[in-house]
């Protein structure tokens, strides 16, 4: 599986206190292309990012299954509970197999 | 029936396996040509109750009651929760009565979500009804649904 980073911007605090619920919130540059098939139009399938998973301190703790109605440029937001400083891991799975990650860095004091 | 060879039989179920596995990991290369779901709207919902009857009210979906514009419509969910290992939520579900695709989002949730509120942007074919589902942990099952005027739809008109 190849991994390839990804332009996306990740809006949440760097630092947080123990039990504080964290808002997480992220925007990712894609296409979201929908399937074509109409007259006079090469068939082209779709190419969408169909899977957002968000895993901290290595336990998934956010996943989201996207569709063709999903908006270009997809924007997320969700929350956590800061349990201990640790790394947030951000991965967008694309039709075609590729896989996008970009990583955030929480402290939990 | 008998002229089945030992090889055959044993041949057929890891390749039965690895086709199920495959398609629940990453949708099948024929569904990604499809501009249309084979799931319509009515049969998506039921998929989601799975027998269950749903709970009016305990989830609220918040977006504009007129979009001008299909092809980005912001969109809140906010469910009742107290977000505990013992009650949770564990899925939100959007789904559209007139997009092309009945199942627009699913977010899973778990106790380490803190709320159960999620947001994010959605693309509308046309006007039409919305409705959310929100699974809890107890087996429970919430449902809102929320009408919304779409100016310019999000799909071009062909044929």
């Amino acid at each position: 599986m190849r991994t390839v980073p990804i332009t996306a911007r990740i809006t949440m605090p760097g630092s947080a206190r123990k039990g504080e619920v964290v808002p997480v919130r992220v925007l990712v540059r894609h296409a979201m292309e929908r399937a074509a098939n109409a007259p006079g139009v090469a068939p082209t399938p779709r190419k969408i990012l169909h899977t957002f998973l968000v895993t901290y301190g290595g336990d998934e703790i956010f996943r989201m299954e996207l569709s063709p109605g999903i908006t270009a440029n997809p924007y997320v937001e969700f929350t956590t509970v800061a349990a201990e400083s640790g790394t947030l891991v951000f991965e967008w799975h694309e039709d075609g197999g590729a896989i996008y990650r970009r990583e955030a860095q929480l402290d939990v004091t | 029936m008998r002229d089945f060879s030992r090889r055959a039989v044993l041949a057929l179920p890891p390749a039965v396996g690895v086709a199920a596995g495959s398609r629940a990991r990453t949708p099948a290369q024929a569904s990604l040509t499809q501009v249309q779901s084979d799931e319509s709207f009515t049969e998506a919902e039921r998929a989601i109750l799975a027998g269950r009857t749903p709970i009016a009210g305990g989830v609220v979906l918040d977006l504009p009651p007129l979009s001008e514009n299909g092809n980005s419509v912001d969109l809140t969910v906010t469910a009742e929760s107290p977000m505990t290992r013992e009650d949770h939520v564990t899925a939100i579900h959007i789904l559209s009565e007139r997009n092309p695709f009945p199942r627009v989002a699913t977010f899973h949730l778990t106790p380490r979500s803190g709320r159960a509120e999620v947001a994010t942007r959605i693309r509308l074919a046309t006007s039409q009804t919305l409705v959310v589902l929100a699974e809890t942990s107890r087996g429970t099952i919430h449902r809102t649904s929320k009408d919304v005027i779409v100016i310019l739809g999000a799909c071009v008109e062909t044929g």
